[in-house]
């Protein structure tokens, strides 16, 4: 589309996180979250761009903005 | 009927420019004067008409966002809601973390987050079905009309709750019984003290048990994990049982009146539109003008300075239906790609059991619409009671034929 859509880089901060898992429903390619803590778990730092709209959805949903994307 | 909003009365005049409009004249809106305070001053000073306290009142979605993700706004509050409890500090007890500020939230919170995960609760989906399905087979054996708040929108929750706990079937009525005295708005003071302490007592009781004996839900689990008292854990289950309960109860019955409302709606939800359960949190922002918070420091927030001490309200519902957020907000659409609407909080507050929630919501709907396809109001809107002044919006009881 557009230079925005050239190639992201995704970063999570799991200090940050409380756990309420929009990241993963918003863009389950590229969040999950672990069995063990419950947390945010980057699956692709770098998502193709068809999953771009999902992953800044998800920048844009977490309520403890633990999510960028650059 | 074309999907446009149930024609509800005309607001009132505005009571006095200076009080918090509570009142919803319609039960599915904002109270009347929010929009046009979002627009004109989304952060302004306003007094609570139940209990007299001042504070900030907050209603755009901005502004709403940024108050409830700073950890300089504090959650250690209590009333509010009456004149005899006024708003105040408190000191919440052990485990009541949604009363809590950072380090003590996060402890707890994160002791907590593994077990409601996305994946964890879909895990949970045939059992949530199950007990969905037993409650629509019980109501199908009752009398016309059945009150779908008494039959439906009230059970199944707590029976959830149960099955998450890790509740025996047998004590499961009691427990239920307790709950609804909880949630019952026309429960006297003494009868809603006599429930809780019914349920600490029976919780105690169950832990004790799960002690002896821990089992693969959420108390067996945390036992084994062995960090939280007894006391915690009585403290964290009654507010899974209170925070989980009358919150869907009233999505659920506050819900299927407003598709009754929106037959076109009311297919796609029956069809299994996937966003449904958001747009309706979003729509009906059941938890509203309760988001009270109070500044530990001098700080400023649209502009505002606000000093330490005073106090703050967020306007879920404002922020829901602000046209910052999403197209046409005051329009239902279950198609609607998920907005970063705020019915479930922001901040690192935001609901802990958000997932099963909507588990909960998709399953529920889908199955009442798809059992009793002719389901209907058995009385016009203007007669469901409603439940005024409430906490928690919704309706008292909703008498439906099919
Ligand atoms: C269906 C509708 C529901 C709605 C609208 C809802 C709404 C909310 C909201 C607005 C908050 C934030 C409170 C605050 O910031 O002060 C919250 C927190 C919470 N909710 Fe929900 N909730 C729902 C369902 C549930 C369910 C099913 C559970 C659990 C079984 C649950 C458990 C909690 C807990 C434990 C918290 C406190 C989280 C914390 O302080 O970190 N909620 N909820
Ligand atoms: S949305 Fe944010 S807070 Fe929630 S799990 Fe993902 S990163 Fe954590």
């Amino acid at each position: 589309m557009s230079a925005v859509d050239a190639a992201v880089e995704v970063t999570v901060n799991r200090e940050s996180c409380c756990g309420a898992g929009q990241c993963a429903l918003a863009a389950p390619e590229v969040f999950t979250q672990s069995e063990e803590d419950g947390l945010v778990v980057l699956l692709d730092p770098n998502p193709p761009a068809e999953l771009h709209d999902a992953v800044r959805r998800a920048e844009s949903h977490c309520p403890t903005r633990s999510v960028t994307v650059r | 009927m074309p999907s446009e909003p149930v024609a509800c009365p005309e607001p009132a005049g505005p009571s006095g420019l200076s009080e918090v409009p509570l009142r919803r004249t319609c039960p599915f809106d904002p109270p009347p004067g929010l929009a046009e305070l979002r627009a004109a001053e989304p952060i302004t000073r306003r007094v609570m008409p139940l209990d007299g306290t001042e504070l900030w009142l907050v209603t755009s979605h901005d502004l709403v966002r940024r108050m409830l993700a700073d950890p300089r706004w504090s959650s250690s509050l209590d009333g509010g809601l009456s004149p005899e409890q006024p708003l105040h500090v408190t000191q919440p007890e052990p485990g009541m973390f949604i009363s809590m500020d950072a380090p003590e939230h996060g402890r707890y919170r994160r002791m907590l987050t593994a077990h409601f995960t996305v994946q964890r609760m879909n895990r949970l989906r045939p059992r949530i079905e199950q007990i969905v399905a037993e409650r629509l087979d019980a109501m199908e054996r009752l009398p016309r009309p059945v009150d779908l708040v008494a039959e439906f929108a009230l059970p199944v929750p707590s029976l959830v709750i149960c099955e998450l706990l890790g509740m025996p079937y047998e004590d499961r009525a009691e427990f239920q019984a307790a709950a609804r005295v909880i949630v019952d708005m026309t429960a006297s003071p003494e009868q809603i003290d006599a429930a809780v302490a019914g349920l600490a007592a029976h919780l105690a009781k169950l832990i004790a048990a799960k002690r002896e004996e821990p089992d693969d839900a959420l108390i067996g689990e945390l036992i084994r994990e062995g960090a939280l008292t007894d006391g915690e854990l009585v403290q964290i289950s009654m507010l899974l049982l209170v925070a989980g309960h009358e919150t869907t109860a009233n999505m659920l019955g506050l819900g299927t009146l407003l598709l009754l409302h929106h037959p076109d709606q009311l297919a796609l939800v029956r069809e299994g539109a996937p966003g449904a359960a958001d747009e309706l949190l979003r729509y009906l922002s059941i938890v509203d003008l309760v988001m009270f918070r109070g500044a530990k420091e001098d700080l400023t927030l649209g502009g505002q300075e606000i000093k330490a001490g005073e106090f703050g309200l967020a306007s879920l519902a404002a922020a829901n239906r602000d046209p910052a957020l999403c197209e046409d907000p005051d329009r239902l659409d279950v198609t609607r790609p998920k907005t970063a609407h705020v019915a479930l909080g922001f901040g690192p507050h935001q609901c802990l059991g958000q997932n099963l929630a909507r588990l909960e919501l998709e399953i529920a709907l889908q199955a009442l619409l798809r059992r009793f396809p002719g389901l209907r109001a058995a009385v016009p809107l203007e007669e469901v009671p409603v439940r005024e002044n409430a906490a928690i919006h919704g309706v008292h009881s909703l008498p439906v034929i099919w």
